[in-house]
C-alpha cells in the first residue's frame, strides 16, 4: 500500500447522509491491513511522550509493536496490564488532548492513530475469544462496589483478579453507568461492546445486583455491619443534571440531556419497538458544547429533527472530543456559537415554540484560563423550535453522602477521597470517578477505580 | 427476579399485588414509592408502596390500568415475576420523622381519592401502629368502584363520600371536608392523595380553611433517583424533583396547573402503545384514537 507517512491511515466511516438516519456505529474501525499500516507509522520513541499523556500509562509503543508483528493477543496483553476497558476507551477517550496530543509524529504531520489501534486490538481480541484471567486463589474477603460505570467496573475487575469476592450494586436496571445510559449506540455499541466488557468482568467472578439504590434499598453502613462487606468502593458518578434557571424551562419539550439520552439509550426509545416514549422533535435546540451536548444533538438529528447547538463560547473552547464535533458537522448539525439562551417561550398549551438567545463575545480569560464570554447588549434574537435540551453539566448525587455516617464531601458535593488510594474520610470506604472529581472522562474514572483497587488491597492486607 | 405472591382485583380496573422484594420490604416507610418494569422491554413505572412486610419480604402495590404498562401488569398472575422492582424511593412522609409525642397531639385528616386510597392506607396503618387514629375521607365516583373499605375502616375514623350519592356523604371529597368542618371538626393537617385534579381542589379549599395540606405528586418519571429531571415541578417558586425532594409536598405551594400540563407530554405516543397492548397486532391505526 502506497502511503503518506505524515498522515493517518484513514478510518472507514458510515456516510454522513446515511448515518444521520440510523443508530448504527459511525466509525467502522481498522481492519488488519489498515491497522498494521498505521502501526508502522509509530516511531517507537525511547521516551514515549504518548505514555505520559495517557492517564493510566498504557505501554503504547509496546502494544503497537505487537500490532506491527501481527500479534493481537500480545498487544491485548500489553494493554490489559493498564486498562480493563480498551474497546470502550479506544472509542471515547479524548485522544487528541491525551496520548495523540503528545505524539512526536504530530509535530510535523498527523499523530499516530493510537485510539483507533487500541480499538482494533480490543475488538479483534474479543472476536478471537480472548478473556482476562481470573484469580487462582481466593482471599476470603468481601468488597462491595457501588455503581457499575467505568470506575466501578474497573475497581471490581481488579479486586476480583486479586482474589476478593466482589459484588457490584447498581441503581438502574442495567449495568454500565454512563456507558449504557449516556453515550449513544452510534458511538459505543451496547450489545457488541459494552455488554461484552461487562461480561468479561463477570467472568472474573464479580456479581452484579441491579435495581439496588444504595442509600435507599440499603446503606453503606448496613452493607458493612449486616452483610459482612470488609470494604466499599463508591463509584456512583455525577448524575444530577443542571438547568439554567431561565424563564420557560418548565415548558413541555424542555429536557435535560440526561433524560433525553436515558430514554433513547437505556430505554431504547430510539427504536419503534421500545415501550418508552421520546419526543421526536421537528427543530431542537441543544444548549451546551460538551460530549453530552454532541450526543444529545446527534440523537435528536437521528430522530428526525433539524438541530442547533447553542454554545456561549467559540469553537476553540468546545469541550467535546474533536471527532464528535467533526462528525456532528458532517451530519448537518448547525452550530450557533457565542450564543446564550435567555428565555424559552411556550404556546398556550405549554409547548415550547421558541427560544430567545443573546450574542456573546470573548473577554478576558477567566479562572479556567479560557476567555470569558460576555453578552453583547441588545443582540437578542429568537430561534423557533419545539424542543430544547439542556446539557450544562452534571454534579454528584447526594443520595449516598447524605445517608452514610462520616463520609465527607466538598462544596461541590463531591466525595473527598485520596487521589492515590481512593481512601475517604470513612474507614473501609473508598471512592473514585465522577463521584469524586465531578463530571470528567471514562479513562480518568477507570484510573481512579484501579488506584482504589490497590488502595483497598493494601487496606485489607494490612488491616488499616 | 421479583415474584408476584398475590393478585387481587379490587375493582374492574384496580389491582392489588404482593411482590417479593426483601430489600424494599425491610427499608420502606409510608410515603415512599418504587419503580417497576414488567419485562426487559418495559417502561419504568412508578407506584406508591402501599404496604410492606419485612418478615415475609413482600411489598404491596395497588395500581389502576390507565395505559399500556399498567394494562400489561394486570395480565400477570401469582408466580410470575417483574423484571425489575426498585426502591424504596423518595422521602418518607414527614409524619414518620415527627416525635411521637407531637404526632399524638395532632389532628390529622387524610383524603383518599380513587387509587390514592392504597397509599393513604399505608400511612393510616403506620399511624395506627404508633397508637394514632386519624380521620379519613375516602371518595369515589360511585359505590361500586369503592375499594378497600373494610381495611380503611379498621385503621381510621372513616368517612366515605360518593360523587353520585350512591353511598355515604353525597358529594366529592371537598364537599365532605367542608361538611366535617361545618360540623365543628378542626384539623392541624390534611394529607390528600389521589388524582391531581382532586388534590388541586382540596388545596383550594384547605387554603380557605387555613389547614396546612400535604399532597403526593405523581409527575412523569424515568429513573426515580434524581438523575433525569423529568419529574421536576414548581413548589413555592422553586424547581423540585418529585422523586428525591418528594413525592410529598406542601400542597399550598405546588403549581398545579403547570404540573397537570406536564402530564400531557407523551400523551399521543402513550395512546398508541395502549391500543397496541390491548389490541395486539390487530391494531392498524386509522380510527384516529391513537394519534
Ligand atoms: C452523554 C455523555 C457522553 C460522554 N462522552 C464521553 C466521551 O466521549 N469520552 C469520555 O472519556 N467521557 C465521556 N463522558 C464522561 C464519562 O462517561 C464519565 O466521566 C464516566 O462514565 C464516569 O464514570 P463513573 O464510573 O465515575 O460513573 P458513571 O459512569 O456515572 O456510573 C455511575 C453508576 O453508579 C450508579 N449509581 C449512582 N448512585 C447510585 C446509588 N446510590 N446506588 C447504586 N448505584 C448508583 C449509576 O446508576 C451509574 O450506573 C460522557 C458522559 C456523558 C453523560
Ligand atoms: C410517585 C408516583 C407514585 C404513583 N403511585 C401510583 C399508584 O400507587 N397506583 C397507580 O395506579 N398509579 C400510580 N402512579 C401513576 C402511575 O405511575 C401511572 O399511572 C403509570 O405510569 C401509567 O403507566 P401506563 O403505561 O399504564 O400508562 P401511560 O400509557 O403511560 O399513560 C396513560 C395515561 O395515564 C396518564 N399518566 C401517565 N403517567 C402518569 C402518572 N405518573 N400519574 C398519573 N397519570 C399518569 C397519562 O397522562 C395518560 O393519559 C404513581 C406515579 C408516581 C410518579
Ligand atoms: S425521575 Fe428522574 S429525576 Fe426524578
Amino acid at each position: 500500500m502506497a502511503m503518506d507517512m505524515m498522515k493517518k491511515v484513514p478510518v472507514r466511516e458510515q456516510d454522513p447522509q446515511v448515518r444521520a438516519h440510523n443508530f448504527e456505529e459511525v466509525c467502522l474501525g481498522y481492519n488488519k491491513e489498515e491497522a498494521e499500516a498505521e502501526a508502522l507509522r509509530c516511531l517507537s520513541c525511547k521516551n514515549p511522550r504518548c505514555v505520559e499523556g495517557c492517564p493510566v500509562s498504557i505501554n503504547i509503543p509496546g502494544f503497537i509493536n505487537k500490532v506491527k508483528e501481527g500479534d493481537v493477543a500480545g498487544a491485548y496483553a500489553v494493554i490489559s496490564e493498564s486498562s480493563a476497558l480498551p474497546a470502550i476507551c479506544g472509542r471515547v477517550c479524548p485522544q487528541e488532548s491525551q496520548c495523540e496530543g503528545k505524539c512526536v509524529r504530530g509535530i510535523k504531520g498527523e499523530s499516530v492513530s493510537i485510539g483507533k489501534l487500541e480499538r482494533y486490538v480490543a475488538d479483534t481480541a474479543r472476536e478471537m475469544g480472548i478473556k482476562p484471567q481470573g484469580a487462582s486463589e481466593k482471599k476470603g474477603k468481601k468488597v462491595a462496589v457501588i455503581g457499575s460505570g467505568p470506575s466501578g467496573l474497573t475497581c471490581a475487575g481488579d479486586l476480583a483478579k486479586m482474589g476478593y469476592d466482589v459484588k457490584i450494586f447498581e441503581a438502574l436496571h442495567k449495568a454500565g453507568g454512563v456507558l449504557v445510559y449516556g453515550i449513544p449506540e452510534f458511538r459505543l455499541p451496547k450489545k457488541a461492546v459494552v455488554q461484552k466488557e461487562i461480561e468479561n468482568v463477570q467472568a472474573l467472578g464479580v456479581e452484579i445486583e441491579t435495581d439496588c439504590v444504595i442509600g435507599k434499598s440499603t446503606t453503606i453502613d448496613a452493607l458493612m455491619e449486616e452483610e459482612g462487606y470488609d470494604a466499599v468502593f463508591v463509584g456512583s458518578g455525577a448524575g444530577l443534571p443542571k438547568f439554567m434557571n431561565i424563564p420557560g424551562e418548565q415548558a413541555l419539550g424542555v429536557f435535560s440531556a440526561n433524560e433525553y439520552l436515558t430514554r433513547s439509550n437505556l430505554m431504547g426509545a430510539f427504536s419503534e419497538k421500545s415501550r418508552t416514549p421520546i419526543m421526536r422533535a421537528k427543530k431542537a435546540v441543544i444548549v451546551g458544547g460538551g460530549n453530552v451536548a454532541m450526543d444529545a444533538a446527534r440523537t435528536a438529528l437521528r430522530l428526525g429533527a433539524e438541530v442547533h447547538v447553542v454554545y456561549r463560547r467559540s469553537e476553540a473552547e468546545l469541550p467535546a472530543r474533536a471527532e464528535e464535533v467533526h462528525h456532528a458537522k458532517e451530519e448537518g448539525i448547525i452550530f450557533d456559537l457565542l450564543t446564550n439562551p435567555v428565555e424559552i417561550h411556550a404556546d398556550e398549551k405549554g409547548w415550547v415554540k421558541g427560544i430567545t438567545c443573546i450574542r456573546m463575545e470573548l473577554g478576558e480569560p477567566d479562572a479556567s484560563g479560557r476567555r470569558r464570554p460576555v453578552e453583547v447588549p441588545g443582540s437578542e434574537f429568537d430561534i423557533e423550535c419545539d424542543c430544547v435540551i439542556m446539557s450544562l453539566g452534571t454534579s454528584p448525587n447526594p443520595l449516598i453522602s447524605s445517608t452514610t455516617k462520616g463520609l465527607e464531601t466538598n462544596r461541590r458535593r463531591c466525595i473527598v477521597a485520596d487521589e492515590g488510594t481512593g481512601q475517604t474520610s470513612k474507614k473501609g470506604v473508598f471512592a473514585g470517578g465522577d463521584a469524586v472529581t465531578g463530571a470528567a472522562t471514562v479513562i480518568l474514572a477507570m484510573g481512579a477505580g484501579k488506584a482504589a483497587a490497590k488502595g483497598i488491597d493494601e487496606y485489607l492486607s494490612s488491616g488499616n | 427476579m421479583f415474584r408476584i405472591e398475590r393478585v387481587e382485583a379490587l375493582s374492574s380496573n384496580i389491582y392489588l399485588m404482593d411482590v417479593y422484594a426483601p430489600r424494599i420490604a425491610k427499608n420502606a416507610l409510608p410515603g415512599q414509592f418504587l419503580i417497576v418494569r414488567v419485562d426487559e422491554d418495559g417502561e419504568r413505572v412508578p407506584l406508591t408502596i402501599c404496604d410492606y412486610d419485612a418478615e415475609a419480604g413482600t411489598v404491596q402495590i395497588v395500581f389502576q390500568t390507565v395505559g399500556a404498562e399498567s394494562y400489561r401488569m394486570a395480565q400477570l398472575k401469582v408466580g410470575d415475576s417483574f423484571a425489575d422492582f426498585v426502591g424504596p424511593l423518595g422521602r418518607p412522609s414527614d409524619l414518620c420523622e415527627m416525635p411521637l409525642e407531637e404526632l399524638k397531639k395532632m389532628k390529622l385528616c387524610f383524603i383518599a381519592g380513587g387509587v390514592g386510597t392504597a397509599p393513604v392506607y399505608a400511612q393510616l396503618k403506620w399511624l395506627k401502629n404508633q397508637g394514632v387514629t386519624a380521620d379519613c375521607i375516602q371518595g369515589a365516583r360511585s359505590k361500586d368502584i369503592l375499594i378497600m373499605e373494610d381495611e380503611m375502616a379498621a385503621v381510621s375514623n372513616l368517612y366515605i363520600c360518593t360523587d353520585d350519592g350512591s353511598y355515604g356523604i353525597n358529594g366529592n371529597v371537598c364537599v365532605a371536608l367542608q361538611k366535617l368542618y361545618d360540623e365543628g371538626k378542626r384539623y392541624d393537617r390534611v394529607i390528600a392523595i389521589g388524582p391531581m385534579i382532586m388534590m388541586k381542589f382540596v388545596c383550594q379549599l384547605t387554603k380557605e380553611l387555613e389547614i396546612p395540606t400535604i399532597v403526593s405528586m405523581n409527575p412523569i418519571m424515568v429513573d426515580g433517583t434524581g438523575m433525569c429531571g423529568a419529574c421536576r415541578l414548581m413548589v413555592g417558586g422553586e424547581v423540585k424533583f418529585a422523586c428525591v425532594d418528594g413525592p410529598e409536598f406542601d400542597g399550598h405551594k405546588v403549581d398545579f396547573p403547570q404540573a397537570m400540563q406536564r402530564m400531557a407530554l407523551y400523551k399521543t405516543e402513550e395512546g398508541r402503545l395502549y391500543l397496541e397492548a390491548k389490541e395486539g397486532a390487530s391494531h392498524h391505526g386509522g380510527c384516529g384514537s391513537c394519534n
